[in-house]
């Protein structure tokens, strides 16, 4: 199950530039962002999103874990996801 | 259709004409033609191509109203006007007390009142702000300068020192205000304003009001590039609702007649936003209101016309405007013709 939501009023582009709409910021991801991002914005909960980057891009678990968390928590201080 | 439009100048704070020009021009199916009226022989938007059909030197609004009435209505005998949209603050006095004179003269305009225009003067939109339940950064007004020592009982530096009309430093101490307090005084005159500073980003919302309380389009932007003037050189379109419900309650508290810009900033301590001015004409960055989806000057033409408007309900947000520095070549004879006969016809 989810634990975060992307609101409506952010958009992410294939690049991995993200557009927050009710304050015009932009922000930038590296490729292991934009596709954690975009597994975020797909409802997939923490497990599924951890195993697939885990999977494509060969990194430990326990390095993985830590950048998660600093990663929800830099997403969640700019307001581009949320806690459901 | 001939529309005269004022605000032709591009100095470091560009005036509103030609972007509201743009605007029209750019409406699909405007057939109509587009006389620029202007106080300088060397505004940029005489010389620019596809802005002006022509232009006429009008007086400078210390002339008095009945000195323009008396030259509008000259203009108007050799090049008749239908609309007249006046951009800039230090004129629209004027445009207002001649406004029923133009109207038996078959020109149309769509201005507030002056009653409007005295709500939003820096002295009165705090009271009107409060009384509203609008926050609004605290604002005193200084009279003399025995009051810059006061300044530290109603509130604490850094804030800003502003004048009636222009003109506004942060100031940081005592010594800082009162030079401040001196400058301005001496260019502008009285009531000075010590405002509160409040922290954050700054968002601007360029709207039309019909007049009867309700809003025909409100687009929001954010500055992105602000130059040394605070003027914003770069902005975005951006939507948050609680910015656009501020923007409709402005209006419908004003019964706003014309275009406006609202200026804000939102507290980076509290998230809210706060009203810092009501200027009473269309900014100079408003093309991008209807490049965003909201043709307000074209709106404004049709309502003033008596036709119906459906109210904008959306825009795209992301647009960015980018405002550029371009030297105009033209050529000593242009400069003649307007020189000498104070109008000029671009040929078209």
């Amino acid at each position: 199950m989810a634990i975060y939501t992307v609101p409506e009023n952010v958009a992410i582009s294939d690049s991995g530039f993200l557009f927050l709409a009710s304050t015009g910021e932009s922000f930038t991801l590296n490729e292991t962002g934009k596709e954690m991002f975009k597994m975020l914005q797909q409802n997939f909960n923490r497990d599924e999103i951890l195993a697939k980057i885990q999977n494509d891009f060969d990194t430990e678990a326990i390095t993985l874990d830590r950048d998660f968390e600093e990663f929800i928590s830099q997403l969640k201080s700019y307001g581009l996801i949320k806690s459901v | 259709m001939n529309i005269a439009i004022t605000g032709l100048n591009a100095t470091d704070n560009p005036g509103p004409g030609v972007p509201l020009i743009r605007s029209l021009r750019e409406f699909p199916g405007f057939e109509g033609k587009i006389t620029g009226l202007i106080y300088d022989t060397l505004e940029p938007g005489i010389y620019m191509d596809d802005i002006a059909d022509n232009c006429y030197l009008i007086p400078y609004p210390s002339a008095g109203h009945q000195v323009l009435a008396e030259r509008i209505l000259s203009i108007h005998e050799k090049n008749h006007i239908d609309f007249i949209i006046p951009t800039l603050d230090s004129e629209l006095f004027g445009f207002i007390k001649i406004q029923d004179r133009l109207a038996s003269a078959g020109i149309t305009t769509f201005l507030p009142t002056q009653e409007q225009l005295n709500i939003r003067s820096k002295d009165n939109l705090f009271a009107f702000s409060v009384k509203h339940e609008i926050k609004v950064p605290k604002n005193i007004l200084l009279t003399s300068a025995q009051d810059v020592y006061t300044i530290p009982s109603h509130m604490k530096y850094p804030l800003a020192i502003k004048g009636i009309f222009y003109d506004a430093y942060i100031v940081h101490n005592f010594e800082e205000a009162m030079a401040a307090f001196h400058k301005i005084s001496s260019k502008w005159g009285f009531p000075i304003i010590a405002q509160e500073c409040v922290k954050g980003d700054e968002y601007n919302v360029v709207a039309l009001g019909d007049g009867l309380g309700g809003t025909v389009g409100a687009v929001a932007m954010r500055k992105l590039y602000i130059t040394d003037k605070g003027k914003g050189w770069a902005g975005i379109t951006i939507h948050d609702e609680p910015l656009i419900e501020l923007a409709h309650k402005v209006i419908q508290k004003t019964k706003w007649r014309s275009g406006m810009e609202l200026e804000f900033i939102k507290s980076a301590d509290t998230g809210e936003y706060y009203l810092l001015e009501i200027n009473p004409r269309f900014p100079a960055w408003t093309y991008l209101a209807p490049v965003a989806g909201q043709n307000l000057p074209w709106a404004m033409v049709q309502i003033a016309q008596g036709k119906k408007i459906l109210p904008f309900t959306s825009y795209e947000t992301g647009k960015i405007f980018v405002r550029c520095s371009w030297d105009l070549i033209t050529d000593i004879k242009k400069f003649e013709q307007i020189t000498v006969n104070g109008e000029i016809a671009n040929g078209k």
